[in-house]
């Protein structure tokens, strides 16, 4: 399976490509080689630990030769699967086995949600698992078979666009939406793109038009275009396939970007999830060099830029515009003060746009077909479409394009859903619907969403959903504020205390409080926004946790008898005053 | 002479400021306390603890990093911002081992005091007794993790005013740590000195000077002697040690 | 007699009976206090279970099985339970040992312990069994006010009880007010 080295990359000095190569090689991430490689990178070493420390794919302990992280996530994740691999494999999660040949931990959902269940193996997706592939990549593991021999159909991430639309019904030429746009002028596109209408595809929605004057009018030595493509949210995997089909189309509208903007550089950090798709973006980028479309002097004009990729190591906070940067910059990723904002002060302080990365795409289309042809789409509020991630109990998942305006019961039709009781709008940080408000619609006057999709149907426990979430975010949370770093945790204790039926009603009522609290007064995005499942799920299903409610006025908040456990075990007894219940 | 003066209202009380103040500048400047752990006037500020959060026009924003911004209607000294202050110091209590009794630092410590303060009686979440690491190597200054609030005042006083890379936050969420910028990761193998301000400047019992302890008799310490809402404290809080004021 | 009189059970747990010194430092003042209270279960009286109670009075933390129980006792029956002191409110001093296992507690104090002679564990089953880590009160069972301190002042027995006698929702000025 080709992982190329990253020696003949671009940006392969950078750290998070250096710790990546090591963990490569190693297995782990040893202290004297991050004292090594903080002299040679000049960076403090507690840099380097930070960031080691910071990044799930990162280890200070020996893993595997093979490495499986299996996706938690309610539409591309089964642990049942885990557990069985566990078993057969004879170590629990998060171990590696005693002669180094496997480890196995789950990780945060992996982007594979319509052909899921799923995991990374080194790196790589294996998606449509179920057990008797376990059962044979088990077998193949322990024949010590290199990754590249396995089938190869385990590795192929299908990419399934079951409703194309405005920007997915046709494959854009090569170069032409950059040639339109350089026809047009700086000041004649940037009008265009505003009268389009267009609006942040990655979840806040703000004005793209809006997004690049200011960057553009921001004074500073250097500009810069950051593409996004850390697509974290569980649930989402649209950006999965742009990039994977039109990265043309992407780093088109990246190149527009800095011609706007008077950028000469650009980054596209990917979550280290797509690192599969890595050599096919690397390919691209070098056909449009080749071809005059990125470097000096592109297309003959007085214009430079290019781009350079950054892969990410496992934070899903990194998808958090400043905190992307702060990655980008080497460091942990987290979020920054706000303000300055990103367009005045990003990347190494100067004014950068960051860009979800069907924005971009969308940009090459405004470029190419003009803002009228946008506007025309879609509804007042929210011009143009939608690129949807359909994923969980419906018969055709995939991804969908709509202009905007579509209800979720439309929606859920043409996916083939029956029986919904539940779409979770936006991944966990967005809303959960109920059936009750299916007539609801997409658009950012409504139903705003980065496109995540997420539908249970009636046998599922949302409790446990709700509780998948609650755990989600107390792993990605980046530490730094107070309600967060500690509400999360709590949060988390609070629907697991729920959830195996030792909450009380008073269990609830602080849980709800503790929730409103965290989401009111956390610092970014996923501090207020970590609270939304269980908030809702509260509102829209309270028998969830009425129904597994104690009736005790008052629980424990530990296990009083397993905290005997060690005692027992240390004194041999087991009598029955060595018991509590 | 500039006529046009900038004004906010905290609580209804027209504050004045300058351009570039943050809502705390202006706030500190007259008088008015808003509780805060990871600021102090002169570093830059961190926006971490949120302990200074305050309600702007209905949101709810950290004071020490929002720029105030004229006409701007500030709450600050409402019951339920001191209640949610408490709940973020009884967040702060129950993440890391604050064992008043055996530390040095009570009596002194701003966390406690800030406590004091906002009336907090109990943890009220479950202690999560995390093991954090000592370190005694270094021979005037012991770092006890246990008590480190991640407020990173020590990582700035550092960079910013002792010119050292010193402290650092290393790691994610509930697993974030302070670390030590050198070889063997200890304080004692650091650049820090016992002259620095980034010794001095821990708002808690984290960062101790070694020969210091227990020194002023309960009743004459800061805490005994001021409550941490006085105006014009913050000096008397890093003079600690040396209490000759009372 | 117009009124019963309100019976008031204490209990040290895994405390250092500072908290009960400290409340017998209100002097004189324990003598207008037993006009209206009458003590149960409580090292004053060495009663050894409870009655039901208006009030209990609990000092210290949980580390054992017997902390446990007893601290069941008190919650059943007493109507109001106070959590007195730092032991009790967040595991205190005792509360240092859950920085170590329990196990490794254990073989420092009776095994590796320079001068112990018959080096072993206890387990006589007369022992209760230790939790592998100290717990505040709350943490298993409800409980309805902090009495904060190491150990709270006399003063604050005083305040917090005379404003439960007095029907008042108990408070603690901020003078008296401490963690240590
Ligand atoms: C916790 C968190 C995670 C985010 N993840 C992503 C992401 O994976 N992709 C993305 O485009 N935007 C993400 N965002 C939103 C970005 O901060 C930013 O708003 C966006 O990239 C701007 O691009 P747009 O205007 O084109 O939407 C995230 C925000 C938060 C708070
Ligand atoms: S809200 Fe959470 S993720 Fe955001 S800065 Fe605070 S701790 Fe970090
Ligand atoms: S640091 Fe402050 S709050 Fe923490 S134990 Fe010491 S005195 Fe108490
Ligand atoms: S050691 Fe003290 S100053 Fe440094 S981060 Fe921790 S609490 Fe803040
Ligand atoms: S003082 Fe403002 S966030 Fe800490
Ligand atoms: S026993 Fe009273 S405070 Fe510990």
């Amino acid at each position: 399976m080709g992982v190329e080295s990253s020696n003949d990359v671009q940006g392969a000095d950078h750290l998070l490509h250096r710790l990546y190569e090591i963990q490569l090689k190693y297995g782990y991430i040893s202290k004297e080689v991050m004292l090594c490689l903080s002299k040679e990178l000049q960076l403090p070493i507690t840099q380097v630990e930070g960031v080691v420390d910071f990044y799930s794919f990162f280890y200070r302990t020996p893993r595997g030769r093979y490495h499986l992280l299996f996706s938690h996530c309610t539409s591309c994740g089964d642990l049942s699967l885990m557990q069985r691999c566990c078993e057969v494999v004879g170590i629990s999660a998060g171990e590696t086995r005693s002669d180094g040949l496997v480890s196995i931990d789950s990780t945060s959902c992996i982007g594979m949600c319509d052909q899921g269940p799923a995991l990374l193996i080194n790196q790589l997706p294996i998606v449509n698992l179920d057990d008797a592939r376990i059962d044979q990549l088990v077998l193949l593991m322990e024949q010590q078979t290199p990754i590249c021999d396995w089938p190869s159909d385990w590795f192929t991430v299908q990419e399934k666009v079951c409703r194309a639309g405005l920007l997915l019904h046709d494959t854009l030429e090569v170069g032409a939406g950059l040639r339109a746009a350089l026809r047009q002028g700086r000041e004649a596109l940037l009008q265009s793109i505003t009268d389009s209408g267009l609006r942040g595809r990655g979840g806040a929605g703000f004005s793209a038009g809006m997004k690049w004057r200011f960057c553009r009018e921001a004074v500073g030595e250097a500009h810069y275009v950051i593409c996004n493509a850390d697509e974290g949210e569980p649930g989402t995997f649209k950006d999965r396939m742009l990039l994977r089909e039109h990265a043309d189309t992407l780093f088109e509208g990246m190149t527009i970007g800095g011609y706007v903007i008077g950028a000469e550089k650009g980054f596209l950090y990917l979550r280290g999830e797509y690192r599969y798709l890595l050599s096919h973006l690397q390919q691209c980028l070098v056909m449009r060099r080749q071809q005059g479309l990125l470097g000096s002097s592109i297309l003959g004009e007085a214009f430079n830029f290019d781009i350079e990729i950054v892969v990410g190591a496992g934070a899903y906070i990194c998808g958090e515009e400043s905190a992307l940067i702060e990655s980008l910059e080497q460091k942990r990723g987290v979020p920054r003060v706000r303000p300055p904002f990103p367009v005045t002060s990003g990347y190494l302080g100067q004014p950068t746009i960051v860009n979800n990365v069907e924005t971009l795409v969308a940009a090459t289309h405004i470029a190419l077909h003009g803002g009228a042809w946008f506007a025309a789409h879609g509804t007042a509020s929210s011009k143009g479409s939608k690129i949807l991630s359909i994923s969980g109990d419906c018969a055709r998942p995939g991804v969908y394009e709509y202009d905007f305006g579509l209800t979720i019961a439309q929606m859920l039709e043409d996916c083939g859903a029956t029986d919904t009781q539940a779409v979770q709008i936006g991944g966990p940080s967005g809303r959960l619907i109920a059936a009750k408000s299916f007539d609801r619609t997409i658009a950012f006057d409504d139903l705003a969403t980065g496109g995540s999709m997420m539908i249970y149907g009636g046998q599922r426990n949302m409790l446990n959903v709700v509780q998948n979430f609650a755990h989600f975010f107390a792993h990605e949370s980046c530490g730094f504020c107070t309600p967060c770093r500690v509400g999360t945790q709590l949060m988390k204790n609070g629907v697991d205390k729920i959830a195996t039926g030792h909450g009380t009603a008073y269990d609830m009522d602080e849980l709800k409080r503790l929730s409103s609290m965290v989401k009111r007064r956390s610092h970014c995005g996923l501090g207020q926004t970590a609270p939304n499942p269980i908030l809702n799920a509260m509102e829209s299903f309270p028998e969830a946790f009425i129904g597994v409610l104690t009736h005790h006025e008052y629980e424990p908040y530990f296990d009083l008898d397993r905290s005997l456990n060690e005692a027992r075990r240390l004194t041999g007894r087991d009598d029955a005053e060595a018991h509590l219940s | 002479m500039n006529r046009s003066i900038t004004v906010i209202e905290i609580d209804g009380q027209a504050v004045p400021f300058d351009e570039g103040q943050t809502i705390m500048d202006a706030a500190m400047a007259a008088g008015i306390y808003i509780p805060h752990l990871c600021h102090k006037p002169g570093l830059t500020p961190h926006g971490s603890c949120k302990l200074c959060t305050v309600d702007v026009d209905g949101r709810s924003v950290s004071s020490c990093t929002m720029p105030a911004v004229n006409g701007m209607k500030v709450s600050n000294n409402t019951p339920a911002l001191m209640e949610v202050r408490k709940s973020i110091t009884q967040m702060l209590f129950v993440e890391g081992n604050h064992l008043c009794p055996s530390c040095e630092k009570t009596g002194d410590c701003t966390l406690q005091a800030v406590a004091y303060h906002l009336g907090m009686l109990d943890g009220h979440y479950p202690q999560f007794y995390p093991k954090r690491a000592v370190d005694a190597s270094h021979p005037e200054i012991l770092l006890d993790r246990d008590r480190c609030i991640l407020c990173a005042l020590c990582v700035r006083a550092g960079r910013e005013v002792d010119g050292k890379e010193i402290f650092a936050i290393t790691g994610r969420g509930i697993d974030a740590t302070l670390s030590i910028h050198s070889e063997s990761g200890l304080l004692g193998d650091s650049d820090l000195s016992v002259d620095d301000l980034a010794a001095h400047i821990c708002p808690v019992g984290a960062i101790l000077i070694k020969d210091e302890g227990y020194e002023v008799p309960i009743g004459r310490r800061t805490f005994d002697l001021h409550c941490i809402a006085e105006p014009g404290l913050e000096p008397v809080i890093l003079r600690k040690g040396d209490h000759t004021d009372a | 007699m117009r009124n019963p009189k309100v019976r008031v059970a204490t209990t040290s747990l895994a405390g250092c009976f500072g908290c009960h010194m400290s409340f017998l430092d209100m002097d004189e003042r324990i003598v207008a206090l037993l006009e209206q209270v009458e003590f149960n279960r409580s090292p004053l009286t060495d009663i050894k279970h409870c009655d039901p109670c208006d009030i209990g009075l609990v000092e210290g933390g949980l580390c054992n099985v017997d902390n446990v129980h007893v601290l069941r006792e008190f919650r059943q029956n007493c109507k109001i339970l106070i959590a007195v002191g730092a032991c009790a409110i967040n595991g205190g001093v005792p509360a240092m040992r859950n920085h170590y296992s329990l196990q490794s507690c254990l073989e420092e104090a009776f095994l590796n312990e320079i001068g112990v002679d018959n080096p072993m564990i206890p387990n006589d089953e007369a022992l209760p069994l230790l939790l592998d880590k100290v717990h505040p009160l709350h943490e298993v069972v409800h409980v309805d006010y902090y009495l904060p301190g190491c150990p709270p002042p006399a003063d604050a027995f005083v305040k917090i009880l005379t404003d439960l006698l007095e029907g008042r929702e108990p408070s603690i000025p901020a003078e008296i007010l401490h963690y240590d």
